[in-house]
């Protein structure tokens, strides 16, 4: 196959989409060396540096969704936000849940389980 | 309700608004089967939804498992920091290079160049699964086993169903290259394309998950 | 010689023969339970030998494989999935009335031994769930949805064929576990550690895991299935809104399968693991919690029983409005109560283990949460006693299922609002109260349910109607049997009968289990004269024809089809300007229309994937179960090398020409021309061929 010739507004378009992939994926990357790094390389507390590693875990799949899958608040693309805001909610009732339900269960019934 | 003349099956009438799927509308140089296309999309992301729900649940149950190492090794043990990244670097950059493939696909119409980007992707997947099945291999010399407690086996559960979608968004890659070589890029494959690039960042993004909760969680 | 047999049969033996006990060692106790089932594996076999030598004397294989078994027609999809249904009720209704007979008789003793009384339990549940309602109600909203919501076809058809033969491999593994023996005796929930191999270490539990999980596979794709199809391929006019009730409740039931189904899959795939990898997800020891198998199951239970009720609930809510000759009432409130239960369902499972040893305020949680579900549901029974009141009642069989489930589904609800209350639960938890608080849910709610969308919508898929008094005498022994089978079982509950008991040592139970008994031949019966309607109904199709297509008045768009109804569906895709589309046209007089065009149709070709999933699906949990891993690699890789293939396949349509498609329609609006409408009165005679008289100005509508 040839290569197309591209129009004026295509290649804008895609160096736009370009940029998309770009930011998507340096963002990515220092939410992953900031955990790692300081896992690594430093004596933080451990309880503060869990919370570091969640939150950057959360902006790093929010960063995934944003500029890898393009989900975002537009109106066109909002079916497929409802559809994964609906299936976190779901996630959270039943993981949440379950959390709650097992540690309660363990402190009562089985306390070797605890952690 | 009036008998008004429609081609296709279910189609909407030309004044309704087209809802695009993000990302995948690849634009008015790919019309054809646009439709079909949108709505094969919509069906995977729901799968991929309900797929969310079953690591979801893993996820879950393996915080539950965190204290049942019944006197066995425990994360400090058997996880490696040093592993752990490497295997996150490629598979981050895996979904960096499906990217590129799929803006090649969306402006180039040029098959080289999508079919190199997408041979890059598929040489980082397996260099991921290669270096994953080294990485399990070392725990079960150092006696990390799944019959050896119920936290090795919820990692155990978890972990490896994540490598087993990755083996086979690779298997559906090759496919996909077979299909490239003998049709071209044609609608179909431009459709299956997009499917697998929705998994293919979905399952990064489980990896996130993954290598926070289970590696960087359990070293610290 | 020994080591090929091992590999070829892996551990199958010749005491997988359902009567080897008998053989063994020859009490009558043995022989008594090797008789029945033995019984049960001979009728399997001739069963299947017969359909064979019937469809061979007849010629038919090739009709069967070119009009069927590869056919994409969510229509002939529908049909086969209730197929399988039917067959599947049958079955689990004779292992309830033994089960009944045994607990008649069961006061220090019985006949049947504790192995086989523990099968009987098992897979009555796990056949009257998996393989019985759900096939059932996925099999009426495949046929009914696209014509209601005015499709073609699903928006995968190729998917809904796989997850046909999904199901159709875990109905064949549940009845090769008949003649290959033992089946789980873990009850349908396979609780662990009991499951474990530990304690289990037969082929039983096993074959348990791999039917329940091509069963779930099945459903979760049609969940997604069902789900795209609502949302992209209505009608244009058909906003959400405008959808009729029963196309809701399928789009519910859709999302409570894709989210409902993958808590099951996790834990009876990590039960697999345990049993197979020696894992220790749930076992006693080394770390494993079972509690979690509880937790996880539950989460799957409960959205599954609203899976069940809430299409019941929408073919409830087309009778009451048909068959009272009036429009829904509160169609809005309606939705909503639908939308809010299936939400709910997400929030309350821990109900089904009150009793596990979490503290009493999660319990409370969970109580309150349960509570809350029934409020949605009294509106819709009150919006459906509503939709009655004032109306033009026609007492149809439908209509007497409807009026049955009404009585006898609030009585349910109640005694599930007592079962929320986690202190009354803590006494009659697992006992015969709480198998009859769901089996009074599931009979009237999914069971007549399923029965009334038979009546109903058989005269459209078929083209000819039910006989009617067959049809109304299996209604009423349904009602009779299930009351006297099911309220003893609350008294039994409450003197403290634990649930799942071979046999008891209390007297005063007698008279209740005996009662019991008497219900389940009442409920044999009922089956029967559906049988015998069945037979009855084909052998005067001619006299019950309704070719034109509206037998009874209908308001939603599949009654403005052809009885049955062409390939496509409609010839022309059909614009929409309000609820009840189909009755808003017969009153502006509207009806029947030709179409300006008739442009060509482009369909779904026919293919094979169905057929071989069905096959390489049976072959895969049957290697699994008997340890045979030649056949487990081989039924893999014919999967992965059949869904590749797929890929490569790029003749998936095909055109059905508008000529051919003008003639079949100008040919069914010229047999209209011809048939003489009847009115409501004389819509069960044979005088009524499928055409109402239009609605007259100014009645209740």
């Amino acid at each position: 196959m040839s290569h197309r010739q591209l129009s004026e507004q295509e290649a804008r378009e895609k160096s736009s989409e370009l940029r998309t992939y770009l930011w998507g994926f340096g963002l990515a990357l220092v939410l992953t060396l900031i955990p790692f790094g300081l896992a690594a390389y430093t004596q933080m507390a451990s309880g503060t540096l869990y919370i570091v590693i969640a939150v950057c875990a959360v902006i790093q799949i929010v960063v995934h969704f944003r500029f890898f899958l393009h989900i975002t608040l537009a109106k066109n693309k909002r079916e497929d936000l409802q559809l994964i805001l609906f299936t976190v909610l779901i996630l959270a009732i039943m993981v949440g849940g379950t959390l709650w339900i097992l540690f309660n269960l363990y402190y009562r019934m089985m306390p070797d389980m605890l952690p | 309700m009036t008998m008004t003349t429609k081609t296709q099956p279910g189609h909407a009438s030309p004044a309704k608004p087209r809802v695009h799927h993000p990302g995948l509308n690849l634009g008015p140089a790919h019309q054809e089967s646009e439709d079909t296309r949108e709505e094969m999309v919509f069906g995977f992301w729901v799968f991929m939804m309900s797929d969310l729900i079953l690591f979801g649940l893993l996820f879950g149950t393996y915080v539950t498992m965190l204290g049942g190492t019944a006197g066995g090794p425990g994360p400090g043990e058997l996880f490696e920091l040093k592993s752990a990244f490497i295997e996150t670097m490629l598979l981050l950059i895996s979904s960096f290079t499906f990217g590129m493939a799929s803006l090649a696909l969306k402006y180039r119409n040029d098959r080289k160049v999508l079919v190199i980007w997408l041979l890059v992707t598929l040489l980082l997947g397996l260099g991921f699964l290669a270096h994953e099945l080294y990485d399990f291999h070392k725990m079960f010399t150092e006696g990390g086993v799944p019959s050896r407690s119920g936290f090795l086996s919820s990692f155990f559960s978890l972990v490896p169903l994540h490598g087993l979608h990755v083996t086979g968004a690779c298997i559906w890659l090759i496919a996909i290259l077979g299909q490239i070589a003998v049709y071209g890029v044609d609608s179909f494959v431009k459709s299956s394309l997009l499917r697998l690039a929705i998994l293919w960042h979905f399952l990064d993004i489980v990896w996130i998950g993954i290598f926070s909760l289970v590696y960087l969680g359990g070293i610290v | 010689m020994s080591d090929i047999w091992n590999f070829v049969f892996g551990r199958l033996g010749w005491d997988a023969l359902p009567f080897w006990e008998a053989i063994k060692d020859p009490t009558t106790f043995n022989i008594i339970n090797g008789v029945i089932a033995g019984g049960a594996a001979a009728l399997v076999l001739l069963g299947a030998l017969a359909v064979v030598v019937w469809i061979t004397w007849a010629g038919k294989w090739r009709y069967l494989w070119t009009e069927w078994l590869t056919s994409p027609d969510h229509k002939k999809i529908g049909i086969m999935f209730i197929v399988i249904a039917m067959v599947m009720l049958s079955r689990a209704i004779i292992e309830a009335v033994f089960m009944r007979a045994q607990q008649a008789v069961g006061l220090d003793g019985g006949f049947l031994s504790p192995e086989h009384f523990g099968e009987f339990f098992t897979t009555h549940g796990t056949i009257m769930i998996f393989f019985m309602a759900m096939p059932f109600l996925t099999g009426i909203i495949n046929y009914v949805m696209p014509l209601q919501i005015g499709a073609r076809d699903l928006s995968f058809p190729i998917m809904n064929q796989i997850s046909l033969g999904l199901t159709a491999a875990g109905a064949a593994i549940v009845m090769i576990s008949l003649v290959l023996a033992p089946f789980s005796t873990g009850g349908w929930s396979g609780y662990p550690p009991y499951t474990e191999l530990a304690y289990n270490p037969g082929a039983g539990v096993d074959y348990w895991i791999w039917a329940v999980t091509l069963s779930t596979l099945s459903s979760t794709l049609t969940g997604i299935n069902f789900a795209v199809t609502i949302y992209k391929k209505r009608a244009p006019g058909m906003k959400l809104f405008r959808m009729p009730l029963f196309t809701w409740t399928a789009l519910s039931t859709a999302i409570l399968m894709i989210f409902g189904m993958p808590p099951l899959t996790v834990c009876t795939a990590l039960l697999a693991l345990d049993r197979y990898l020696d894992f220790h997800m749930f076992t006693s020891d080394l770390g494993g919690n079972m509690m979690n198998y509880v937790n996880l199951f539950w989460a799957f239970g409960h959205p599954e029983v609203y899976i069940l009720i809430l299409t019941p609930f929408g073919v409830y809510s087309e009778v009451f409005a048909t068959f009272s000759g009036k429009r829904l009432y509160g169609y809005t409130l309606l939705v909503i109560a639908t939308i809010c239960i299936a939400f709910l369902s997400f929030t309350v499972w821990l109900h089904h283990f009150f009793t596990m040893g979490q503290s009493a305020a999660i319990n409370a949680v969970f109580g309150i949460a349960t509570m809350l579900i029934g409020i949605p549901t009294g509106v819709k029974v009150y919006d459906w006693m509503l939709t009655m009141y004032r109306g033009r009642i026609r007492l149809s069989a439908p209509m007497i299922y409807a009026v049955g489930f009404i009585m006898l589904f609030v009585i349910g609800g109640l005694t599930g609002i007592i079962l929320a209350t986690p202190s009354v639960d803590y006494q009659v938890h697992n006992s015969l109260f709480l198998i009859a608080h769901f089996h009074n849910m599931l009979i009237p709610g999914t069971l007549f349910g399923m029965l009334a969308a038979t009546n109903f919508w058989f005269p459209k898929a078929f083209g000819f109607r039910l006989e009617k008094r067959w049809g109304r005498r299996a209604a009423y022994c349904w009602i009779i049997g299930f009351m006297l089978a099911f309220f003893p079982l609350y008294a039994l509950g409450v003197l403290g009968m634990p649930r799942r008991s071979l046999t008891f040592f209390e007297p005063a139970y007698l008279p209740w289990t005996i009662a019991a008994g008497c219900g389940a031949i009442v409920i044999l019966f009922a089956m029967l004269f559906l049988l015998i309607q069945l037979w009855v109904s084909v052998r005067d199709r001619h006299h019950n024809n309704v070719f034109a297509g509206d037998p009874w008045d209908g308001r939603s768009l599949e009654w403005a089809t052809s009885s049955p109804p062409p390939e496509y569906n409609f010839p022309v895709i059909p614009e929409v300007f309000s609820r009840d589309a189909f009755m808003a046209e017969k009153e502006q007089g509207k009806a029947y229309q030709v179409p300006d065009e008739f442009p060509d149709i482009e369909m779904p070709a026919n293919s094979a994937m169905g057929v071989i999933i069905a096959v390489t699906g049976t072959a895969l949990a049957f290697g699994l179960t008997w340890y045979m891993w030649w056949l487990v690699v081989l039924s893999c890789v014919v999967t992965l090398v059949a869904v590749i293939a797929r890929g490569y396949v790029r003749n998936t349509t095909r055109i059905i020409p508008g000529a051919e498609v003008r003639r079949t329609h100008l040919a069914w609006l010229e047999h209209i021309r011809c048939t003489t409408p009847v009115d409501r009165s004389k819509e069960q005679t044979s005088e009524n061929r499928g055409l109402p008289v239009p609605p007259v100005e100014g009645a209740v509508q």
